[in-house]
């Protein structure tokens, strides 16, 4: 089947920045909109193609990588980021939809050289194998926190369930939670 | 993904405008199902309204109805405390839907739009008369496990996807719409159409048409409610089978009943006849069997989805038994 490549098209427009004659403002209909978003508290103006999600924006424009695509149809959670304190899945949303929204990604998370205890609690508990599905049980974590949701084993383990881990981490990933909020 | 204009309403009236303009253009939401579809050639619009930006977000009580915005998110229906509280069959399915991050970006109008997952329906190289009318079924005589037992015509088995939808039939929840016409509201189980030779209209709204909110009138007996999701697996996975049942109980006979099944139907399915079995009967196994058979009457398989029969009969048993413990 044929698909365009939204990363390709994005660097193509990114490419001819000054021959994209649009007027900017998505009030208007455009295919490619200008916009800001911001990311981990730094703001980016971006022109990009209205097809490119979030994920892709993050990605491919921004070269913030530790965001991963898993199956880009909202059915493993690889993508997970927060918008304004939320977990979302990045991969089902627009980037050009965040104008104005709060974005943190898993480059986000660490004060710099120092990690945030989830980060530290999922090396200690052992919790993952080769790490793809990670950013985004770690950002759907925190998220699941700022929920109220990290209570004990059962809801924590029906909380994370919209991240998929092929390595099955599930028990460490659970241990790692609940290390961190000091429950057991 | 097709390339499309994107633009942000800032007003319903926008939006509606916006919309009405162009008969190939769509609103986008929470994304979660249009733009999945986009990413596989389902649907391709020229134009994208977001109506995000929109003040339909509201989930309070309004008289005797709980009133929630269309743009109300999942989760916080699920969270909020007067729907928790009228009707928790309506929480527990919303929590019991998609994944904690889908129902952060998933909303209520959207929700109830969903296309079905019928995989001939998401696949472009099949024949399927909902996506491209007159190319023929394939999941008639093809994989049909998923697929619907009730409702169903010769054109198009697929089962309606959503799962909150189930227990706001059952409730009697009315949709309100604004549209280039002005706005109506339309009670829930006139709003979705049975496929008949025409699978790929299935609502009776108009192009340009927005839902604005639901009211869901508050069932004196709606705190005794439950919905019963039965899948594949625990979590994160669509219904094979599910019941939501309120009921009102005095002295161990049933006084009112409200039922709806979920997984096995073309359009959420209210049961009218297996209610009106229950009104005045005991609150026994035996008429829960006999309520369950007439819900299920007329249920016809597939070969596949034949144990769907069976399995909608025994979780609608086993939602009133819970129910009524
Ligand atoms: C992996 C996965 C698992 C899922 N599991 C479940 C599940 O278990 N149970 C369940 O019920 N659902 C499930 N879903 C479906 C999910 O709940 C829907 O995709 C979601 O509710 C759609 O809402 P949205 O706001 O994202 O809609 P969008 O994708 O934005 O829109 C969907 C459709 O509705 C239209 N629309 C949206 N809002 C309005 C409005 N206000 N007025 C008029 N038209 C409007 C759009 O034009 C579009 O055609 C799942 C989805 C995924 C991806
Ligand atoms: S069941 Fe309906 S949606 Fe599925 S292939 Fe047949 S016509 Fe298409
Ligand atoms: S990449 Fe977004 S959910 Fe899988
Ligand atoms: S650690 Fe490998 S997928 Fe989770």
């Amino acid at each position: 089947m044929a698909r365009t490549s939204l990363s390709a098209v994005a660097l193509q427009l990114s490419g001819s920045g000054a021959a994209v004659s649009e007027p900017a403002g998505p009030a208007s209909a455009t295919a490619t909109p200008t916009f800001v978003l911001d990311v981990n508290g730094r703001e980016h103006q971006l022109t990009v193609d209205a097809r490119v999600t979030l994920l892709d924006a993050l990605r491919d424009r921004l070269g913030l990588t530790g965001t991963k695509k898993g199956c880009d149809q909202g059915t493993c959670g690889a993508c997970t980021v927060l918008v304004n304190g939320r977990r979302i899945d990045s991969c089902l949303t627009l980037a050009v939809m965040h104008e104005g929204d709060r974005v943190t990604t898993i480059e986000g998370l660490a004060s710099g050289e120092q990690l945030h205890p989830i980060q530290a609690a999922f090396i200690k508990n052992d919790a993952f194998q080769c790490g793809y599905c990670t950013p985004g049980q770690l950002m759907s974590a925190v998220g699941m926190v700022n929920e109220g949701h990290a209570i004990d084993r059962n809801t924590v383990r029906e909380q994370m369930s919209g991240n998929i881990c092929r390595c099955g981490c599930y028990p460490h990933i659970v241990d790692a939670v609940l290390d961190w909020k000091g429950r057991s | 993904m097709n390339p499309f204009r994107y633009e942000r309403a800032q007003s319903g009236a926008a939006a509606i405008a916006a919309a009405q303009h162009d008969g190939d253009a769509r609103f986008v939401a929470g994304g979660t199902n249009i733009l999945d579809l986009m990413k596989i050639h389902v649907e391709a619009p020229s134009l994208l309204v977001d109506i995000n930006r929109l003040p339909l977000s509201k989930i309070e009580l309004r008289g005797d109805s709980v009133h929630i915005g269309a743009l109300a998110r999942l989760n916080d229906v699920a969270a909020h405390p007067v729907v928790r509280q009228a009707f928790p069959m309506v929480a527990i399915a919303l929590e019991q839907s998609a994944s904690p991050q889908l129902r952060n970006m998933a909303s209520m109008g959207g929700n109830l739009l969903q296309r079905t997952r019928c995989a001939y329906f998401r696949d472009v190289a099949a024949p399927c008369n909902k996506r491209a009318p007159g190319s023929g079924c394939g999941a008639i005589g093809g994989e049909n496990r998923m697929e619907a037992i009730l409702g169903t015509s010769e054109r198009c088995i697929a089962t309606h996807a959503s799962d909150v939808a189930v227990p706001l039939v059952a409730l009697d929840a009315v949709v309100n719409v604004a549209g280039p016409q002005g706005s109506r509201s339309i009670v829930l189980s006139d709003f979705y159409r049975l496929p008949g030779a025409t699978p790929h209209l299935e609502t009776v709204l108009v192009h340009g048409e927005l839902i604005t909110g639901l009211s869901v009138p508050v069932l004196p007996f709606g705190a005794r409610s439950t919905y019963l999701k039965v899948r594949d697996r625990a979590q994160y996975e669509f219904a094979l089978g599910s019941a939501a049942v309120a009921l009102d109980i005095e002295g161990g006979t049933i006084r009112q009943a409200r039922l709806a099944l979920g997984g096995v139907g073309t359009v959420p399915w209210r049961p009218r006849a297996a209610e009106h079995d229950l009104t005045g009967a005991p609150a026994t196994r035996t008429a829960f069997e006999g309520a369950a058979e007439a819900a299920l009457t007329g249920a016809r398989g597939y070969g596949m989805n034949d144990f769907k029969i069976a399995l909608a009969k025994r979780t609608l048993v086993r939602a009133l038994e819970m129910v009524a413990a």
